[in-house]
């Protein structure tokens, strides 16, 4: 190469090599983390992709802004929704963004066969899976936690009780800590089902307020029949009913479940068992279904 | 300097044996790896990239032992997969700046290498407009780029030429000649065309079955089957003008094929000669000329597929390889024929 030098220099500036560093595995695990995070709020995407994570964020937290606002300027002592329920409320807006958002982190892949282009390369299955699980969950943290934080300060302004606003903020946060970890493996699990986005967002809708909706109706029937114990163990069939369990029995929550008969410690380990075991059985499916893929 | 290097590699199925007992030695270069669908193929890049556990026997890569170092293999391999694997609502550039980091490259330096890369397989302002409105030559080539973007010292391309025009695929195969003698990076192309890989590649290797049937430099596939179809003009004095020139040729000294091209039209009409050298055109041109005929054509015959499997390496040809080899040699005529026009 180096003979005819004086040639290629007058047609290109020719092939370059790289003799830079090569970060490895771990590297393009965080790469495939931020990307997929920044992705499920748009960035990096197109402007019309934007529009609904973003404003599906801003409905969750303007109620939070409101809440603050008529606290600071009511004094009413005390914030009108505690931390732990603000969640629960809203779940709807957190059902729509999971719905959304967990199609395009994972069907995109498949639906247009990139995934072979990944595991052509450094990053093994479980760096895969564990980077899209993981920015799922936190792209469900940041829009679950932002209201808390919001709430949080709003508090501080109105002079709440410090402690008090603080234990509670705290309990907000590893509730929806937990809620986000469920919701974005039970929603990447459906859409890694199927690499049709549409029926991706529809199934992960279906699933959260249908089996919502018919837990908490069975659960009314059942208050109204006067048997309490069994709205306990009901609770277990539905995602939120879950982690409204969970907080009641552990966070110091008050429980939405027809009469306030939220589980006690006891049955509470059982649903926070089963919250466990569900976030690491989404992660199981979904390495299982990453095997298939591969090239 | 061995970049692939297989062992006695076998990869079993329960109901298939994908791999049988398969040794390879591939140097630098361009080799060619010719099979039918179901050859084994894809069984072997998926082995080779560590992705895939074989049965028995080795094989390394880039001196990389592949059961144990796939992932240092694939950070300096490759790939582009034969079908489509681009998202097309992304423009090229953010696309393989992704794909580069993916392979390890700091962010700076994935889009220097991305900018250098596409601009390398003839991408230029198109490269910021998605993906979704390119064609299909040049999605082959973003395909291409991702593969390169990582400066790679070996490259798999599965048959990087499917669904494109005869110009795309010149500029194709013209690419992956360039990807090794400007680039300094060896290929590995996957393709069911022989008369393709005959042009670019250095070495081809043809499989079936799972089992090495044929292993050799371009050059010798070449030499050793020059052959030329001569096609004449009847005239007054010779009604036959074929048949007048076969015995003059054959008086001369020349071999003639008995074999006729089946099935392509003026079949009957057209000779076919071994050509041994320089002179052999020289032999045909004034023989003709002597006979007082028109020379209609004299071209160099692409020899078919099929003869890799008359002699075959070591094992008798499956009936299931020689049908194949039949299709495969009508499929290359046409595409030659497609490629005269």
């Amino acid at each position: 190469m180096a003979t005819d030098s004086a040639q290629t220099q007058i047609h290109n500036i020719g092939y370059r090599n790289y003799d830079g560093p090569r970060l490895g595995r771990a590297y393009a695990r965080r790469s495939l983390f931020s990307q997929s995070l920044r992705g499920a709020y748009g960035l990096g995407r197109s402007a019309k992709s934007k529009v609904l994570p973003m404003l599906l964020f801003a409905v969750m937290c303007v109620p939070a802004a409101i809440m603050v606002a008529v606290a600071v300027t009511m004094k009413t002592g005390q914030l009108p929704v505690p931390y732990t329920r603000y969640a629960i409320y809203l779940q709807a807006v957190i059902g729509l963004f999971i719905a959304a958002q967990a199609p395009q982190t994972v069907s995109r892949d498949l639906r247009f066969k990139t995934v072979p282009l990944y595991f052509s390369r450094p990053i093994e299955r479980v760096d895969y899976v564990l980077a899209k699980f993981a920015a799922m969950a936190s792209a469900l943290f940041i829009i679950t936690g932002a209201p808390l934080v919001v709430l949080y300060i709003g508090s501080l302004l109105a002079k709440l009780d410090f402690a008090d606003q603080t234990k509670g903020f705290a309990e907000g946060l590893v509730s929806v800590a937990l809620l986000s970890l469920l919701f974005a493996g039970l929603g990447l699990v459906i859409a890694a089902l199927t690499p049709r986005r549409g029926f991706g967002v529809a199934a992960v809708i279906a699933v959260l307020t249908v089996s919502y909706g018919a837990v908490s109706a069975v659960q009314a029937i059942a208050f109204n029949q006067g048997s309490p114990g069994a709205v306990q163990w009901l609770g277990l069939f539905s995602p939120i009913t879950l982690i409204d369990g969970v907080q009641t029995a552990f966070l110091g929550a008050s429980s939405s479940f027809p009469g306030g008969h939220g589980p006690g410690s006891g049955t509470g380990a059982v649903y926070l068992l089963v919250v466990l075991a569900l976030i690491c059985g989404s992660y199981a499916v979904l390495m299982r279904r990453y095997r298939k893929v591969g090239l | 300097m061995t970049v692939i290097a297989t062992e006695s590699l076998s990869k079993r199925f329960p109901r298939v044996t994908a791999l049988d007992r398969l040794s390879l030695d591939i140097g630098p270069g361009v080799t060619g790896l010719v099979g039918a669908n179901g050859a084994g193929k894809s069984t072997l890049i998926k082995i080779l990239l560590g992705l895939s556990p074989a049965t028995e026997g080795t094989a390394a890569v880039l001196g990389l032992d592949v059961a144990t170092s796939g992932s240092a293999i694939r950070e300096r391999v490759g790939y582009m997969p034969e079908h489509d694997c681009l998202p097309p609502d992304v423009s090229a550039t953010e696309f393989v700046v992704h794909m580069a980091r993916m392979s390890g490259l700091p962010a700076t330096a994935a889009r220097e290498r991305t900018s250098d890369t596409l601009r390398h397989v003839g991408l230029y302002e198109e490269r910021y407009r998605p993906i979704g409105g390119y064609s299909t030559g040049m999605k082959q080539r973003v395909k291409l780029a991702q593969a390169l973007v990582h400066d790679p010292r070996l490259v798999l391309l599965d048959e990087p030429t499917n669904g494109l025009d005869p110009v795309g695929r010149d500029e194709m195969l013209g690419l992956i000649r360039r990807i090794h003698t400007d680039f300094g990076i060896s290929v590995l192309v996957t393709s069911h065309l022989l008369g393709e890989l005959e042009r670019t590649c250095d070495h081809v290797v043809v499989i079936d079955g799972g089992q090495l049937l044929r292993s050799s430099s371009t050059s010798d596939f070449t030499q050793t089957t020059t052959t030329l179809a001569v096609e004449v003009t009847d005239s007054d004095t010779h009604t036959d003008g074929t048949e007048a020139v076969r015995k003059a040729l054959t008086a001369a000294g020349l071999t003639l094929h008995a074999g006729v091209e089946d099935g392509l039209p003026g079949a009957g009409h057209i000779l076919l000669i071994e050509a041994t050298g320089e002179e052999t055109y020289d032999t045909v041109r004034d023989t003709v000329a002597g006979l007082g005929l028109g020379l209609v054509r004299m071209e160099q015959r692409r020899h078919h597929i099929s003869e890799v499997f008359q002699t075959p390496a070591r094992e008798p040809v499956s009936e299931r390889a020689a049908a194949w080899a039949a299709t495969a040699a009508g499929a290359e005529q046409k595409g030659a024929g497609r490629d005269g026009n």
